[in-house]
């Protein structure tokens, strides 16, 4: 502060230090309204990666777009031009599309050496009930455990339990039916572990007509 | 028993197999096999994988190669039958849906044994094993999704991604400074402090032999919470040459030491070789 400042009053002090503030607000406004904070491709590329590298989940570009407030149209480009680079190189990382988002990681042909580093092995995870059942709501959800019934002819509730603990499955609220049942729909965590882009992905269940009619 | 498979032992008929069990993923499966069980003195069972009265009804028309449009209801019903008394003499329990399909079955057949009414509706003289078939049809589709699914599981897991990055909050290991150290020790400390002891017999323990102990401890249990270590301390001077072996082993990144939350518990278990 100048000695100038001194003299003011309180007030008249917090009155200045808003204006300041307004000012600066004001200036990052016209800047975000552009649109174009100057960062260069090349440079949009390079935090693209690094952003997505550090993401505990699958980003996406309308998240990367907002941090650094930049077009998503230029983010929807790095990715893609970064993809075709991680294609191109062919090492040991992928960049993929997954649960509406994008994801590093190693490419499953070294898993075998990638498991021995890491001293794990790979586990089965669920049971073949819950396997079905899982099977039944992402074909059919939103689902209730009756209409799980129907087609499993078996009762599941011990699938249930375990998929809602895997988080595999959420709870969609209830149906308007006798009984209110709960109707039951697959998570952002079933398209990670399925490695799904989203539920058009997977394979119609008509598909498996063929296969079961024999 | 509800979604277990029909594998079950005789002296434990009520046991459910459980969701976590071995997943085996293979359509209904075997022939009934019994298999004396020699660790455990039982007779084993084996039914094959039945999730369910749809299960065991898929099985049966495939072992038989029946035309699955065209199901000879009375055989698949003697069949079916046969394998309800089979799972009852073993006293395994069984789950209600395997009746109801039973019962099904029966009235199926009773109604395929009937002249059609030639006065009946045109919709009414659909064939009575539609519905089953459909069911059939549709419970082994997602049959075969299932095992879909598995097979992206199973690739999916050979794909990794880097490994968590180490923050505050998920690493406690950098959270246990000194101080907190001493804290635990002082406590120790203050413990001894309110015991009268005499002395008769002062044993030395060297700092060559905490070191052993140290390290047995920890190797026996894998991990140690230090106050166990501190408290087998048989006198003050044990107490200070086990604080300066736990100093020690620190500093030669033997051992690492943990904390979940401030002032809780210290457990020091062998360093990861980074």
């Amino acid at each position: 502060m100048s000695e100038g400042a001194k003299e003011l009053s309180m007030s008249e002090q917090a009155k200045a230090a808003v204006e300041m503030e307004v000012e600066v607000v004001e200036a990052e406004e016209v800047e975000a309204l552009d649109g174009t904070r100057e960062i260069s491709a090349t440079e949009l590329q390079s935090i693209t990666e690094a952003l997505i590298f550090v993401a505990d989940e699958p980003l996406d570009a309308k998240t990367i777009s907002k941090v650094l407030r930049v077009e998503q149209s230029a983010v929807d480009d790095a990715i893609q031009s970064l993809a075709e680079e991680y294609d191109r190189r062919g090492g040991g990382l992928q960049l993929r599309e997954i649960a509406g988002g994008w994801q590093i990681s190693t490419r499953p042909e070294n898993h075998e050496h990638v498991r021995a580093y890491l001293k794990s092995r790979p586990s089965a995870k669920l049971s073949l009930a819950s396997l079905e059942t899982l099977a039944v709501i992402a074909y059919k959800q939103p689902v209730t455990v009756p209409e799980i019934l129907e087609i499993r002819g078996v009762q599941s509730p011990s699938a249930i339990k375990t998929l809602l603990d895997k988080k595999l499955i959420v709870a969609k609220g209830r149906k308007e039916t006798v009984g209110r049942p709960m109707m039951y729909g697959t998570s952002k965590e079933f398209l990670i572990q399925f490695g799904l882009k989203d539920l058009s992905e997977l394979p119609s269940i008509e598909d498996f007509q063929d296969l079961a009619a024999e | 028993m509800d979604d277990s498979p029909v594998t079950e032992t005789v002296t434990t008929t009520t046991g459910s197999a459980g969701e976590n069990s071995t997943p085996t993923i293979s359509v209904a499966g075997a022939a009934p096999t019994i298999a004396p069980d020699r660790e455990h003195d039982q007779l084993k069972i084996t039914l094959g994988e039945f999730e369910g009265p749809l299960d065991l009804l898929l099985y049966l028309i495939r072992q038989e190669q029946i035309n699955i449009y065209d199901i000879p209801i009375a055989r698949i019903t003697d069949e079916y039958l046969r394998y309800l008394n089979l799972m009852q003499e073993l006293d395994l329990a069984l789950a209600g849906d395997f009746l109801v399909m039973a019962a099904q079955l029966i009235e199926l057949k009773s109604r395929m044994l009937l002249p059609r009414d030639p006065l009946a509706a045109e919709e009414e003289l659909e064939d009575p094993r539609t519905e089953l078939v459909n069911r059939l049809l549709e419970h082994e589709k997602f049959k075969a999704a299932a095992q879909m699914l598995w097979s992206r599981a199973t690739v999916e897991q050979a794909v990794f991604t880097r490994a968590e990055i180490e923050t505050d909050k998920n690493n406690p290991e950098v959270a246990v400074g000194l101080f907190d150290l001493l804290t635990v020790f002082q406590k120790i400390l203050a413990r001894h402090k309110e015991e009268v002891m005499m002395e008769i017999e002062r044993e030395e323990v060297s700092m060559a032999e905490m070191i052993e102990r140290l390290r047995n401890m920890i190797r026996s249990a894998g991990e140690l919470n230090l106050v166990t270590f501190f408290e087998r301390a048989q006198s003050r001077r044990e107490l200070v040459v086990a604080f300066l072996t736990v100093l020690e082993l620190v500093r030669m990144a033997e051992i690492s030491l943990t904390q979940k939350e401030t002032f809780g518990e210290i457990v020091a278990r062998a360093a990861s070789p980074a």
